[in-house]
């Protein structure tokens, strides 16, 4: 499964912006873009459609701040 | 021995200096002693709990030994099972000997626990954090030294920042680059010049010079509606800037000791009154409270929620656990009517802005945002958090109820 597409779609899925694909680089949690509630419905899913299991206290939020960082996240734990 | 306080007076911070001095030399030269670092934080365990205070030591040693054991037991059961109703028990086990503690001055009016001490509050946050952590599989192995030192790091044990097991030890057991400790040692200097001017000056010319004329102005205006009076008004500005600059400046003391020693403690003010609403001031005020229970209650919490698919509703979901996590930082704080008022107020404030900010995204194109509405929002956040400070007080249960 391209784990790059899957990520981005989640992203715009859960924040309601297709635009997310244009900065990849940019701080979701510094921003606004998401929150606690964002994060843990990206935790689920992950899991849920790329079978990675990351628990609550795993997540370090300067480790996925952005796009690009989650997408790096998501292939070291796959 | 005399007894000192933590950062209390000047006798703490000479005695302090002097014990740094071999481990700034120690750090300069690239060089890490764990043992002088031992000693000097047992030296400062034993001025902080000898004297009369010498009770609370001992139930210090008794709590630690028995988180110690507990955490211990549990770690090595989750290398081979993972039962759901052992976790619960663990963790209801861990926090015990807080619930004791809040609980006998509440059946026991005047009366404290014997085995309360300084700084149990928050060393029971650190003890829980490494039993959710245990259960998530991220820490594997109980480490006897390890855990004293992090349950024990003698900077923040009376009043936080709390720390967080594995960030603590990759920076106990590393050695930082000497550019990067001088650097630390620059931010440590700065956090003592500003700490002194934060608590010994501006919380001091709050809480004990200004307060107490406030509070004897509003008792005395009673009688109105409520009771409010202008006096009372004054006492809730007056208490709210005490709180800030005694807690933030206690804050800077001990970040700024923990750097010295080549710890990097998390901050837990950054600039909270200049937040436009209570979601961001909760980023910015007790910073290492706030995200522990977000991480360790909040999260957790709607995690359960949406993987147990008790509701289709995230706003729900959202909402039960700002409800869940406010009001149990309402009961940490104490069983007293006001600091569950305290609780329920942030809880609901939160609630509401929530509802508030997906307005607001939904009707974006139609709603004003700009500068003058920012200042607005900040105004707006900080006269309401200071009325949930004057809550927090207790005031108004010597004004409603004295």
């Amino acid at each position: 499964m391209d784990v790059e597409n899957t990520v981005v779609e989640i992203l715009a899925d859960l924040t309601g912006n297709d635009d997310i694909k244009d900065d990849m680089d940019m701080d979701l949690f510094e921003t606004g873009t998401l929150d606690s509630m964002a994060t843990v419905q990206l935790l689920l899913e992950l899991q849920g459609q790329l079978d990675i299991d990351v628990p609550v206290s795993e997540f370090d939020r300067n480790e996925w701040a952005t796009p690009n960082k989650i997408i790096a996240k998501a292939k070291e734990l796959q | 021995m005399p007894n000192l306080q933590p950062y209390a007076n000047p006798n703490y911070f000479i005695i302090l200096g002097i014990a740094l001095v071999p481990l700034i030399i120690g750090f300069l030269n690239g060089k890490r002693w764990h043992i002088y670092e031992t000693l000097v934080s047992l030296l400062f365990l034993v001025l902080i709990f000898d004297g009369d205070k010498i009770n609370q030591g001992l139930a210090l040693i008794g709590y630690v030994i028995f988180e110690g054991a507990l955490i211990w037991g549990y770690t090595v059961y989750r290398q081979k099972r993972n039962n759901t109703a052992l976790f619960d028990l663990a963790v209801v086990l861990a926090i015990m000997p807080l619930v004791i503690v809040k609980f006998v001055p509440f059946l026991n009016p005047g009366r404290n626990s014997i085995i309360g001490f300084l700084g149990i509050s928050y060393l029971t946050f650190k003890a829980v954090g490494m039993i959710m952590e245990t259960r998530d599989g991220s820490i594997k192995k109980f480490e006897p030294w390890l855990f004293l030192q992090f349950m024990l790091f003698f900077p923040t044990i009376s009043s936080g920042p709390i720390d967080r097991y594995r960030r603590f030890k990759k920076d106990y057991l590393k050695v930082p680059e000497r550019d990067h400790y001088i650097d630390m040692l620059g931010k440590a200097m700065h956090n003592f010049m500003l700490g002194f001017v934060y608590k010994f000056i501006l919380g001091y010319a709050f809480g004990t010079l200004l307060l107490p004329r406030m509070a004897h102005l509003a008792m005395a205006s009673r009688g109105g509606f409520l009771d409010i009076s202008w006096g009372l008004v004054g006492y809730m500005y007056v208490y709210s800037m005490y709180l800030f600059f005694d807690f933030a400046g206690y804050s800077l003391f001990a970040v700024g000791t923990s750097y010295v020693m080549g710890i990097e403690t998390p901050i837990n003010f950054n600039k909270p009154f200049s937040s436009p609403n209570i979601k961001e001031f909760w980023n910015r005020w007790h910073m290492t409270l706030s995200f522990w229970f977000r991480d360790y209650i909040y999260m957790r919490l709607m995690f359960f929620l949406m993987k147990h698919k008790i509701t289709k509703s995230k706003v729900l979901i959202a909402n039960l656990g700002y409800l869940t996590l406010f009001l149990l930082m309402g009961f940490w704080h104490g069983l007293t009517w006001y600091y569950i008022a305290y609780g329920l107020f942030h809880a609901i404030w939160i609630i509401l802005t929530d509802v508030w900010l997906r307005f607001k995204k939904k009707h974006k194109d139609h709603i004003i945002s700009n500068r003058w509405t920012n200042y607005l929002a900040i105004f707006a956040t900080f006269n309401t958090v200071c009325l949930s400070f004057l809550i927090f007080s207790g005031f108004l249960d010597r004004l409603w109820f004295h």
